[in-house]
Parts: C-alpha cells; sequence; structure tokens
C-alpha cells in the first residue's frame, strides 16, 4: 500500500518539477514549484517524520513560496521586456549542461538498486525524539546553524538600509 | 481500518462542513446586525421574521447573478484563486477538538476529525496557504488595483505569522506538547490557557485579526485606495467564495483562540455536570459550551470592525515588526524563565 502510494506522489513530483522548468510563464512555474513541495511533504509524511512535513509545508510552502510570487508578481516579466540572450551566454550554457549530464551519467553508472533502508527507530521523525536528538547529542551544530542564519539575517537587513550620508 | 471508523469520520466530516458553512451564513446576517446596532439602525427585516432568511436571499442573488471572467485574464487561476481560498479555509476544522469523546449507542466517538501530534503546527501551515488563494485571484485577475491588494495581503500575512508562531511558542513551552486535543484536555475546569498566558493571548488574537484580513487590517480590500480589493473583477458566486472564505476563516480562527487559550470545551463544574448528565449528554454539553465561546469571539470580531478605523499601511507593519514581534519574544523569555524558576524549586 504505502509503496504504491510512494510511487505515485514521486511520479507526480517528477512531473511537477518537470513543469517548473518547461512552463513558459514564471508566475505558473512557481505554482508548479509549489505543488512540488506539497509532494515534498507527502513523502515526508510516509516516511513518518511528521515534524519535517509539517515544517517543509509551513517554511517552504507558506512562506518562502509567498515571497517569490510577491517578487515575480511585482516584476514585469512579459515577454517583450525580457532580454535576448547574447550566443556567448547560450555556448557557455550548453558547455555547464553537457558537463551536468556526464556527471550524472557516471554516476548512474555506478549506482545499483540497493535494498530499501530501514530505520532502526522509526519513530525519529516525531516532534518529541527530534527535539531530543537536536538539543543532544547535535546541540552544538544546531546552534551554530542559527548562528549562521542569525547572520545572514543581520546581514540582509544591512544590505537594505540606506546609507546615512546619501539620505 | 475497519469500515465503521471510516463512516463515523465521514459523517463527523460532513457535519462539520455543514455548521462552518451555516455558520459563516449567519454571520454575514449577524455582522449586519451587529452593525446596525452598533450605529443605532435596524438592519435588515425585510425576508423573514427579522430579516432571518437574508443570507438565503444573499446566497440565491449570488448564485444568480451573470458570472463575468475578464478577457484578458488568466481563466484557469481566475477561477481557481476563489476555489483554493474557500478549501484552505474549511481545512483547518480538520485538527479542531470539538468535544470530549461521547458514548453514542454504546461507542465512543470522538469528536475530532484527526488527532495528530503536530496539530498546532497543521493550524499554522494552513493558516499560511490560505493567502494563495488571494494572490492567485488578485493576479490572475490582470487589474492592477487587484494585483496591489494580493500584495498587501501577502505580505501582511508573513508579517503577522512571525508574531503569532511565537505567541504559540510561549504557549508550547507551557504545555509541552502540539496536539490541540492534549492542549484543551489540559485546560480541564477552570485552568484556562489565558490566565497563565494573558500577554501571548493579546498577541495571538490581534494577530489572528490581521491573518484573517477583518477591520483594522483589512487592507486588502481597503476600498478608498483599491476600488474593491483583490476581488475587484469578482461577480456573482465566485466572489461570494471570497467572501464566504472570510467568514469561515473567522470562525475557524475564533475556534483556535477558544481551544488554545479559552479552554475549549471546559468549563467550570464539568465534573459534576458530567455525573449529572452522563457520558452522552455531558460531552455534548461542553461542544455547546465551546460553540458558545466561538460566538462570543465572532461577536469580538465584528464589535470590533465597527469600532475601530482601519490602520494604515505603514502603521500596519510598524505595528506587526516593531510592536508585537519584540513583545512576543519577551514573552517567550518571561515564560521560560518563570518555568525554569518553578522547575528548579
Amino acid at each position: 500500500m504505502s509503496t504504491q502510494v510512494f510511487y505515485f506522489v514521486a511520479t507526480l513530483s517528477i512531473i511537477f518539477s518537470l513543469l517548473v522548468i518547461f512552463a513558459k510563464n514564471p508566475i505558473h512555474s512557481v505554482l508548479y514549484l509549489i505543488l512540488t513541495f506539497f509532494t515534498f511533504t507527502v513523502h515526508y509524511v510516509l516516511l513518518n517524520a511528521q515534524f519535517l512535513a509539517v515544517v517543509n509545508f509551513i517554511v517552504y510552502m507558506g512562506a518562502i513560496m509567498v515571497l517569490f510570487l510577491f517578487v515575480l508578481m511585482l516584476l514585469n516579466l512579459n515577454k517583450d521586456t525580457e532580454p535576448s540572450k547574447s550566443p556567448l551566454i547560450k555556448i557557455v550554457g550548453v558547455i555547464a549542461g553537457g558537463c551536468l549530464v556526464v556527471t550524472l551519467i557516471g554516476s548512474l553508472k555506478s549506482a545499483s538498486i540497493t535494498s530499501p533502508l530501514i530505520l532502526k527507530n522509526p519513530g525519529l521523525g516525531l516532534v518529541e525524539n527530534l527535539g531530543k536528538e537536536l538539543f543532544g547529542p547535535f546541540l552544538l551544530p544546531f546552534e551554530l546553524s542559527s548562528l549562521l542564519l542569525l547572520a545572514a539575517m543581520v546581514g540582509a537587513v544591512l544590505l537594505s538600509k540606506r546609507d546615512e550620508v546619501e539620505a | 481500518m475497519d469500515s465503521a471508523f471510516v463512516i463515523e469520520k465521514f459523517i463527523l466530516v460532513a457535519v462539520i462542513f455543514g455548521i462552518s458553512l451555516v455558520i459563516a451564513m449567519y454571520s454575514t446576517y449577524a455582522e449586519r446586525k451587529v452593525a446596525a446596532y452598533l450605529q443605532d439602525r435596524l438592519g435588515p427585516d425585510r425576508a423573514g421574521p427579522f430579516g432571518i432568511l437574508q443570507p438565503l436571499a444573499d446566497g440565491l442573488k449570488m448564485f444568480m447573478k451573470e458570472e463575468i471572467i475578464p478577457t484578458s485574464s488568466n481563466r484557469f487561476l481566475f477561477i481557481a484563486g476563489p476555489g483554493l481560498a474557500l478549501l484552505c479555509a474549511c481545512i483547518g476544522t480538520a485538527v479542531i477538538p470539538w468535544g470530549s469523546p461521547v458514548l453514542i449507542a454504546g461507542k465512543t466517538v470522538s469528536l475530532q476529525v484527526a488527532d495528530i501530534n503536530v496539530g498546532v503546527l497543521y493550524i499554522f501551515g494552513v493558516v499560511s496557504l490560505g493567502v494563495y488563494g488571494v494572490m492567485i485571484g488578485g493576479w490572475a485577475s490582470n487589474n492592477k488595483y487587484s494585483l496591489l491588494s494580493a500584495i498587501r495581503a501577502a505580505s501582511q500575512n508573513i508579517s503577522y505569522e512571525i508574531a503569532m508562531g511565537l505567541s504559540i511558542i510561549a504557549l508550547l513551552l507551557m504545555t509541552n506538547t502540539l496536539s490541540l486535543k492534549e492542549i484543551v484536555d489540559q485546560q480541564h475546569g477552570w485552568r484556562w490557557n489565558v490566565l497563565y498566558q494573558p500577554l501571548g493571548f493579546l498577541i495571538f488574537m490581534v494577530c489572528s485579526f490581521a491573518e484573517t484580513n477583518r477591520a483594522p487590517f483589512d487592507l486588502p480590500e481597503c476600498e478608498t485606495e483599491l476600488i474593491g480589493g483583490y476581488h475587484t473583477e469578482y461577480s456573482s458566486m465566485k466572489l461570494g467564495f471570497y467572501l464566504f472564505a472570510e467568514y469561515i476563516n473567522m470562525f475557524v480562527s475564533s475556534a483556535v483562540m477558544a481551544a488554545l487559550y479559552w479552554g475549549g470545551y471546559n468549563y467550570p463544574g464539568m465534573d459534576s455536570m458530567a455525573v449529572w448528565l452522563g457520558p452522552t449528554w455531558a460531552p455534548l454539553f461542553g461542544t455547546a459550551v465551546f460553540f458558545g465561546k466561538i460566538c462570543a469571539f465572532i461577536f469580538f470580531f465584528m464589535w470590533v470592525r465597527w469600532t475601530i478605523p482601519r490602520f494604515r499601511y505603514d502603521q500596519l507593519m510598524n505595528l506587526g515588526w516593531k510592536g508585537l514581534i519584540p513583545l512576543a519574544i519577551a514573552n517567550i523569555i518571561i515564560t521560560g524563565v518563570v518555568i525554569a524558576i518553578i522547575e528548579k524549586f
């Protein structure tokens, strides 16, 4: 049952992520990306990682994508206002894409189908256990990453501030 | 999963859905009556006794009106917008515990659709999703006023979600659980959370007003600046969906406030009532008390709307970022310190 659900949702994830790339309209791209994130939430639920699922829902779908949509709606992204790309950029893009394909093929060749990983502790994704793990053995990395986020936030505020002299 | 369980949940979902729609319908009537009372008027009094059939007449009007889809709009998203708004408003009811388990025909029935252990976060997720209906509708209308209004709604929601989340964290520090059912059960009798978290409740309530786009924070519908707001281009039942979604949001956020802070279905003297009424009627009485609290909150929403004038946009942002967020953080620190002291001694 849950394997079938997984394959169904995984197919949807792939379809929606392809639509993100192929959609002509940037707003449609963002909407497809939101749907892709929703399928990820379902994946997390299937993995019994409820906290991660709901946080993915709130943070990615509810906050970050709203900001994406927000910015895109303010930009006037019509076909005629889009600057045409020079041939040099196109060539560079082809080379970069080719490198990525070669890398992917190389890594896929050495890959083999393994038996599904079975967690020793299936309840790890529940809020209580996750909290105990994060604030126990992983306290230092957790606090360090929060410090990093704080630094990024302060930096963003600083960048958006105008110079006092200019004003 | 046996079929009885599925049928039981299905009936519960249908009943809750019906009740939300009826309450939303009669909220429109109540709003007009409350407005009339506050402004010393009569309000609707033609359709039926005391105008009690007015919502039906309004609904009929909405269905019968001509449907207009602007030619330059994005057709699919234009229709999806109001649908999404109504959907997001309705799914919030799934995790609210409407009452303690009821004994019906020798079987204990839970009055909650889903008791998930991240219930509070689920509510939060649904609230943050609610803005998509407004944004998509506003953008798809291809109207500058609608777009401006959609952007206003988005920035307002994001700003107030932060303060709302922070005010809930202080509550979670006390309750030690994310399950709404457990939070309500902890408030047995008189131990309502609002008595321990008055500041947290105040912040949460102000944020709920902003999240539901209700006055004094109804800037996305500011008609003096934006004609009609994000639904300027909408007509007939699609407009009705948007208006309905607002009232259902109001109902759900009233229910969340009543459950998180005002004891949900708990009331003083409920133990003696449980003995007196028995295991079938006592929980249902508790549910009635819960609905009483919800109605009181809905009335409060309306009272505020017809009393306080609309905020200016910069005032709204100032209040959110410079007023409520620092206050909520201070509330978390005070709560944490007090809990640490109590656990120490």
